[in-house]
């Protein structure tokens, strides 16, 4: 790790070597691609697919055909309209409750590892607390504050994910503030902004960049429980767990219901998943194995 | 030893205080007037009164959070607002069908996760090891609900060999009560396998081109020895670790299979709760959530301590 | 026939580079009782050889041809369940890290008898009984307390006398020593180097002893063998070799001794060692020798006679003739 700290290389170099070795292994790009294919399908897929409400009486619970290649839910809607909708409502829950955690999460870290004689104490002690309720019980509580919605799940994924960064980023101001080159600025007299800034945030942005891929299959699974569950978005809106709950009731008549959301969860999830394992081989080799 | 079971057990004390501090506090942010909200929209004023003056929120705040504790520590968590029956006798009579089933996952876990785990870092790079990996990824990736879907599309729909859904207590009769929850604790397993299989593998493989590994090699003992001993009892710490980490994550996946299942335990009575708004069972379900959370990390903490003879014979752990 | 005899052994390993030449046509022999030094530059290959003979290489990467036969049984195609036989009982090693290579989470006790109870057949209380004599052979004060320790609660100079007791514990016939002293302080090297002449004289135990410091050579080996780049370059009774060095770079690991050094600046053999990964018709220490001439280049000198005993590999060897 020192190495990669002493003598910077030219961040276009660096990050052509990083590229190459990345490239050559198969799991990590198979991630790519399933990641940018549900990026795709979650931008684009709601402008062809038309509209998700749209109801067609007459082929109610269809199985997949050429004109529902996923078939139809028990109102005739088309499961391929909703699955492309969903993917948006995903995606959304996956990166603003992520984004809302870095936000929140890396000052706090930043504070707390800075000023380690009385804030760090503190800061710790709640971060255990916070960790001592388990997501999807702090979830449900905070449904109960803010009601079902879209808006909650982010609130409760975001607070949920909330500790790993404060960790992520506490652990790299401890490991920095540790190197010579950084007491030496210190001793120089430069300002806690200036130390900041120039040596941790940059330090840090290699396991945050790879928490953020941890985080958002997260949330997309976290988003879809709830939304299962009742305590996330609601109906009319089409999310992959509201499909799914659905799907339940007809689960002999209309088995394609219950595939087809699942499948892109764990698709999704499975894409993050791969290149998260990809980007911590190559940007923190320190954890690898 | 003795020294660091006191000193966690003191960390935990405090954890629990400000938890319960957190929950007194979230449900005093519930919009509207607590008691109105406790009581039911339509309950009638003189309803309103008793609530209010049974939680004792005419007070000031921290009176009432005194209230709360000596309440709740006497064992009053106060009456469902569906039912008007004490809280804690729900809880008592949904708690064990939940610890059954995580109890079942669990064991479900640890034997498919650890085994597939020493064996993929054992054959690491052939057959077997592609195949665990493959599946510990798959597990991560699938969400418990989906799986139990699957399940129950798989095992009562197409094959119909196990039902559905419902559940028979166990002293009424084991063999319907094993033949309903088997299917939900596969489910609930089947994520904690994968996590397991993965954090087993990497353990294993550390400790397997360790030092000491080499040194027992030498000593002319056989491979069951060198990996089931040796490397094995190095990486148990870390199994144990994860195990303790990933509670969390049982809890919730419990509340999520039940629901799928139709199985009357704790999660299903959260999510019930939550779902009819009945306030004094969602604050009790959260609190006892927390608190067996907060016991469970720490036994697993002292059992990491006595696995680890480092920590047990200085009382010192480096975080 | 000697106790131990290593004809032609060549090791590569496989890695993602290629394929590394870690021994070049290696030949050796070592008798009851007799300590054999091998000495050279980390990575000149003489732990490789001599892990070649309990075959602690890693199965999956190590290719290995040549011979090692002990009592003139060969090791090198015996069955796996067989090799299990020998190691601990017959071959032990000294490893050279006595801080990891003894297991974090087992008692002292427990890792000295497990070998007993292994090869000897021992029941948990006899097994018990001798690791505590085990304890005391090797010099270490309290066995009875000691035993029930764990190794974090020792010294280094402790566990790497508690690495001999498990090593000498079955009284094999050859004990490997990798680099046995060095991660040690200088006051506790000359206990364990006793330990070890002590071995030799009460069970004729025959030591290899792989090291790069020929202090630790001059002090307690009868022969060494000097390696240089996969070879061995220069073959000899200690005092001959120390006598009358005939290759130069022998020459040159005598100059960087402390007690050689001319007015108080250690020489330092200059240059690199040459890549494991390829391997030129050229003798592998022309680049750093002084003596070098164009026929060095042109060819490998081969290990020829120069006295009885006293081999070397050089086309212009000094000492006399």
């Amino acid at each position: 790790m020192t190495e990669t700290l002493a003598v910077p290389a030219p961040v276009s170099a660096r990050r052509g070597r990083m590229w190459r070795r990345f490239r050559r292994r198969p799991m990590p790009m198979a991630g790519l691609v399933l990641v940018v294919a549900f990026l795709l399908l979650a931008l684009i897929g709601p402008l062809v697919t038309g509209d998700p409400a749209q109801q067609d009486y007459l082929a109610t619970l269809a199985p997949p055909s050429g004109a529902h290649p996923m078939g139809t839910d028990d109102l005739g809607r088309d499961a391929f309209a909703r699955i492309a909708h969903g993917a948006q409502v995903s995606l959304q829950a996956g990166v603003l409750s992520m984004l809302l955690a870095m936000v929140v999460g890396i000052p706090i870290g930043l504070v707390a590892g800075f000023y380690r004689r009385w804030l760090d104490p503190i800061v710790m002690r709640l971060v255990d607390v916070t960790l001592a309720f388990p997501f999807l019980v702090f979830a449900v509580g905070l449904a109960a504050i803010i009601g079902p919605s879209l808006k909650g799940v982010v609130i409760a994924l975001g607070f949920a994910q909330l500790p790993a960064i404060i960790r992520i980023t506490r652990g790299e101001v401890l490991a920095i503030r540790e190197m010579d080159y950084v007491a030496a600025a210190i001793a120089d007299g430069a300002g806690d902004g200036h130390i900041i800034f120039r040596y941790v945030l940059p330090n840090c942005a290699s396991p945050l960049i790879v928490q953020a891929t941890v985080a958002i299959p997260t949330a997309i699974i976290g988003e879809s429980t709830l939304s299962f569950l009742g305590l996330g978005v609601q109906p009319p809106t089409p999310s992959w767990g509201v499909m799914l709950t659905t799907a339940q009731q007809y689960l002999s008549d209309a088995p394609w219901l219950a595939i087809w959301p699942g499948l892109m969860i764990a698709l999704a999830t499975l894409g993050f998943n791969l290149l998260g394992d990809g980007l911590r081989d190559v940007l923190d080799p320190r954890s690898a194995r | 030893m003795l020294w660091f079971i006191l000193r966690r057990c003191g960390s935990a004390v405090i954890v629990l205080f400000l938890g319960s501090v957190l929950i007194f506090l979230g449900i005093r942010a519930l919009p509207g007037d607590p008691a109105v909200v406790m009581a039911g929209q339509e309950a009638s004023p003189a309803v309103v009164e008793a609530i209010r003056h049974e939680f004792g929120l005419d007070k000031p705040l921290p009176a009432q959070y005194v209230d709360y504790v000596t309440q709740t520590l006497s064992g009053n968590l106060g009456r469902s607002t569906q039912d008007q029956l004490p809280v804690i006798d729900i809880i008592a009579q949904r708690l064990p069908v939940t610890l059954e089933l995580s109890a079942l996952a669990m064991l479900i876990a640890i034997v498919i996760g650890v085994g597939a785990g020493i064996v993929a870092a054992v054959r690491r790079g052939r057959f077997a090891d592609y195949v665990a990996t493959g599946f510990g990824l798959a597990g991560l990736s699938v969400p418990h609900f989906w799986l139990g879907l699957l399940g129950i599309l798989l095992f009562a729909v197409t094959w119909r060999i196990l039902p559905a859904s419902g559940y028979v207590p166990f002293t009424e009769d084991p063999g319907q009560n094993l033949q309903r929850m088997i299917l939900p604790a596969l489910v609930l397993g089947a994520g904690f396998a994968a996590i397991l299989m993965r954090q087993t593998r990497s353990a294993m493989l550390g400790a397997l081109s360790a030092d000491y590994v080499r040194t027992a090699r030498s000593k002319g003992l056989s491979e069951v020895k060198v990996v089931g001993a040796h490397a094995l009892r190095n990486s148990l710490t870390t199994v144990i670790t994860v195990l303790g980490l990933q509670l969390g994550a049982l809890i919730s996946g419990a509340v999520v299979t039940e629901q799928i299942f139709v199985i009357p335990g704790f999660g299903k009575l959260t999510v019930d709760a939550v779902l009819t708004r009945n306030y004094p069972v969602i604050q009790a379900v959260v609190l006892v959530t927390v608190v067996g959370y907060v016991l469970v990390n720490l036994l697993v903490d002292i059992a990491y301590a006595l696995l680890n003879p480092r920590i047990r014979l200085s009382g010192a752990r480096h975080d | 026939m000697s106790l131990l005899e290593i004809s032609d052994l060549t090791v590569d390993f496989d890695t993602e580079d290629g394929l590394v030449q870690a021994v070049r046509d290696i030949s050796l022999t070592l008798d009851e009782g007799e300590i054999l030094a091998l000495c050279g530059e980390s990575g000149c290959g003489k732990s490789v050889t001599a892990m070649s003979v309990p075959r602690l290489l890693p199965p999956d990467t190590t290719r290995l041809s040549g011979s090692v036969k002990l009592d003139g049984r060969e090791l090198t195609t015996l069955p796996e369940s067989q090799m299990r036989q020998v190691r601990g009982k017959e071959v032990s090693v000294v490893f050279q890290e006595p801080m990891t290579s003894l297991n974090p989470s087992f008692t002292v006790g427990y890792q000295i008898s497990e070998v007993l109870r292994r090869h000897e057949g021992l029941s948990r209380q006899a097994a018990g009984r001798r690791a505590v004599e085990l304890l005391e052979l090797v010099g270490i004060p309290a066995p009875q307390r000691r035993m029930k320790e764990y190794p974090h609660q020792l010294s280094g100079g402790m566990r790497q006398r508690v690495m001999i007791a498990i090593a000498v514990a079955c009284s094999p016939r050859v004990l490997i020593a990798d680099e046995p002293t060095t991660a040690l302080d200088v006051t506790i090297q000359a206990g364990v180097l006793d330990v070890f002449r002590d071995l030799r004289d009460r069970l004729g135990t025959a030591i290899i002893l792989i090291t790069h410091d020929l202090g630790v050579v001059a002090d307690i080996a009868d022969r060494a063998v000097v390696m240089y780049a996969g070879r061995a370059v220069e073959q000899a009774p200690v005092t001959e070799l120390f006598a009358n060095p005939r290759h130069p770079y022998t020459l040159g690991l005598m100059n960087a001794l402390p007690s050689a050094a001319v007015n108080g600046r250690l020489a330092e053999i200059p240059g690199m060692v040459p890549s494991p990964l390829s391997d030129p018709d050229e003798c592998a220490f022309q680049a750093r020798c002084p003596r070098a001439q164009a026929d060095c280049r042109l060819s490998r000198p081969s290990l020829e006679r120069h006295a009885p005993e006293h081999l070397a590999a050089c086309f212009h060897p000094g000492g006399k003739s």
